[in-house]
């Protein structure tokens, strides 16, 4: 039995009787529903009414468990993120498992176990997935990859390219949580106040603000890899508008602040994982503000700035001390600074 | 934040600039040496927010930047070369371009090559794989020179044998003594790099004012800091005077941190290094002494001089040495970015290009 293998061998992803067990043991087990259950090569399900969303992502997180959450999580909620930005319901996710021959069982079954818990409190189900096992030294221990089917209803069309000038810009909450996490946690860096990764399934989230501003919101993002920053430059370039936000009212823990100060890093191009941009009119923001204050996952909402009619498209920002520069995209990776 | 956010007061921070505005009347250029104090002036829209008379100009500040290109080629070289070596490196040295690759490509490539966030995660990769070669890349100025001593101290009282280090270090004071030499840039004050001078002390500048007759100040890298030293400067400047003044006092002294200095003297000695830009600048790096020969890589691995080939093009020299702004550059912005930069200087963090490019472009 997979039970008495502790770690993952070659031969479980040989397509043999060894990935048969892991496949029944510990996957089908874990993320157990009527339509994965067969265990054919597809998933069969009737065709949601309205439009359709799909979406892919693949997590490589290093390590593989840290404050807050896991690549399990993360891959469960990065997924249903995707499609929520974009207005859908999310409906079906599938996981394929990209595994280091090595790799404690126990480690695999715990990512599992938090996938199917992540999937189960949101309200989505693990339909199909696939496993592949590399030899030692060929992976990272483990990488997931995770597809996702959601249902937009109505004739919803978020789109950056329909933010106007007087529009409204708000962040769901504190900016960088995830990335200072993951990053102390990696290099063993110890806080006063450690960082929880923000990693959390934002759809209800999303639906509360569609529904509390039915026709205001324009676009939302999640600002993941490359940050806010990001997010509001590709805003801006979607619409070809000005976005000109302050540094003042950009919600950032009190620690992350301290580790970026250290480290010489900017919380603006921090990646988070469970946290909404938003765009939306300004009759809208109040109502906006208040559905995402009122949600467990957007009580540091706060609005940050305004769209601007021009003229180039690009993202200013009005420094904590008075004066207004550009707030650029990340290009390249943040590193440690020197000194 | 304490320490921090007092120095980033709005009304403070503006109240400051005010009283530059007051009392400027002279045309002055003002050189900030370190990479820190650019990104903070540039960040904070400082530049901006100053008089048109009062010129800032970025110098030789950043430790990647200041490398010189045969250095580079040198650590490509030996990356190359011994690929059985763990090579650990601070972030930004990662990306500068060599004539043929960067540590980056050397990586993907094969090599090696680990970033580390302090000398000690050099020592604990030693540590783990005591089986292996790891070699540490020291670049920095004063800053950091001490902890990778004291690094190096660390793994001779522990046995270690397996980790040595490629001293690039470099020494401020010796690099604006060069520059005020050259006698091709007219730099009225300096304001000085404050993580620096808490190791060596604000008297180490006490010959700018004397010999050359510029007024400094050492600053801290809040931005109040960085308008306070410039609003100190301004204030010297204008009433004639040529002082060394300390903005930074919560951190620097006038004779330093005596401990680091020895921490540093124990390990390391003044030697000549070639700087990018500048060309060799006598006793202005740092040699690993004869006493801890074991732990100089250079002499460990007999490391040969690479091939002093900037590329072409690259004006990052006469940016270092504050004779021309980023933009100035014919490569600026079009085939120099940080995404695929050509000089150092859009390389680091801390260099006066990116810096440029990430907060003043067409701004």
């Amino acid at each position: 039995m997979t039970k008495d293998i502790k770690t993952i061998l070659l031969a479980h992803g040989s397509g043999g009787s060894h990935s048969r067990r892991l496949v029944e043991d510990v996957f089908a087990k874990a993320f157990t529903n009527p339509l994965l259950a067969p265990l054919n090569d597809q998933a069969v399900f009737a065709s949601p009414s309205g439009r359709l969303a799909f979406t892919t992502d693949s997590y490589v997180v290093k390590p593989i468990f840290f404050p807050g959450g896991d690549i399990g999580k993360l891959a469960v909620c990065g997924t249903i993120n995707d499609l929520a930005v974009g207005g859908a319901e999310p409906l079906y996710l599938s996981a394929s498992f990209i595994i280091e021959e090595g790799l404690p069982m126990d480690e695999l079954e715990r990512v599992v176990a938090s996938m199917a818990k992540t999937a189960l409190d949101a309200g989505v189900m693990i339909v199909t997935g696939d496993t592949k096992v590399v030899e030692r030294g060929k992976g990272d221990k483990l990488f997931i990859n995770t597809a996702g089917i959601g249902r937009i209803s109505g004739s919803l069309d978020l789109a950056p390219s329909g933010i106007k000038p007087g529009d409204s810009v708000i962040v769901s909450g504190t900016m960088g949580d995830h990335g200072i996490a993951i990053l102390t946690h990696r290099e063993g860096i110890r806080m006063e106040t450690p960082v929880e990764s923000d990693c959390a399934p934002l759809h209800t989230l999303a639906k509360a603000v569609l529904e509390a501003a039915p026709s205001g919101v324009r676009a939302m993002r999640d600002p993941t890899r490359g940050g806010l920053a990001t997010v509001l430059n590709e805003f801006a370039a979607s619409s070809g508008r000005s976005i000109s936000v302050r540094e003042d009212d950009i919600p950032v823990k009190e620690a992350v602040r301290g580790a970026c100060e250290i480290l010489g890093f900017d919380p603006l191009y921090l990646a988070n994982e469970g946290k909404l941009v938003a765009v939306v009119s300004k009759e809208s923001t109040d109502a906006a503000l208040d559905a995402m204050r009122s949600h467990r996952y957007g009580r540091d909402a706060a609005v940050i700035g305004t769209v601007e009619e021009g003229p180039k498209a690009r993202v200013l920002i009005e420094t904590s001390i008075g004066n207004r520069r550009i707030l650029d995209m990340l290009s390249g990776e943040q590193l440690p600074r020197i000194c | 934040m304490k320490y921090v956010d007092e120095f980033r007061k709005r009304e403070e921070a503006q109240g400051l600039l005010r009283k530059i505005r007051e009392i400027s009347r002279r045309e002055v250029s003002i050189m900030e040496i370190c990479g820190t104090h650019t990104h903070s002036i540039s960040k904070y829209g400082v530049r901006e927010a100053l008089p048109p008379n009062i010129r800032l100009i970025s110098g030789p500040g950043c430790p990647v930047c200041v490398t010189s290109a045969a250095d580079v080629n040198r650590l490509l070289d030996f990356s190359r070369s011994r690929r059985d070596v763990v090579i650990a490196t601070f972030g930004d040295m990662m990306k500068v371009p060599g004539s043929s690759s960067s540590l980056q490509e050397e990586k993907a490539r094969g090599g090696d090559i680990r970033v580390v966030y302090s000398p000690l995660g050099a020592l604990d990769i030693a540590r783990e794989d005591t089986g292996r070669e790891v070699v540490l890349f020291a670049v920095g100025f004063e800053t950091t020179v001490p902890t990778v001593a004291a690094t190096m101290l660390a793994a001779r009282e522990e046995g270690l044998k397996n980790f040595s280090v490629l001293s690039l270090h470099k020494l401020t004071p010796p690099a604006m003594r060069a520059l005020m030499d050259t006698g091709e840039i007219d730099i009225d004050g300096f304001i000085c790099p404050g993580h620096v001078t808490a190791i060596i002390g604000a008297g180490a500048y006490g010959f700018l004012a004397t010999e050359y007759g510029s007024p400094c100040v050492v600053a801290g890298f809040e931005p109040i800091d960085a308008i306070m030293g410039i609003y100190m400067l301004v204030r010297q400047l204008e009433e004639g005077r040529k002082d060394i003044e300390i903005e930074y006092d919560r951190v620097v002294t006038w004779d330093g941190n005596l401990k680091a200095q020895e921490v540093m003297r124990s390990v390391f000695e003044p030697a000549d290094s070639l700087w990018r830009g500048i060309g060799n600048i006598p006793g202005s790096g740092l040699r690993i002494r004869d006493e801890f020969a074991d732990m100089d890589a250079e002499k460990r691995f007999s490391i040969p001089p690479g091939e002093d080939a900037e590329p072409r093009g690259c004006k990052c020299g006469s940016v270092l040495k504050g004779l021309i702004t980023p933009d100035a550059c014919p490569l600026f912005a079009k085939a120099c970015t940080p995404e695929f930069p050509i000089g150092p200087c859009m390389v680091s963090s801390e260099g006066t290009c990116a810096a440029f490019f990430k907060y003043r472009r067409a701004a």
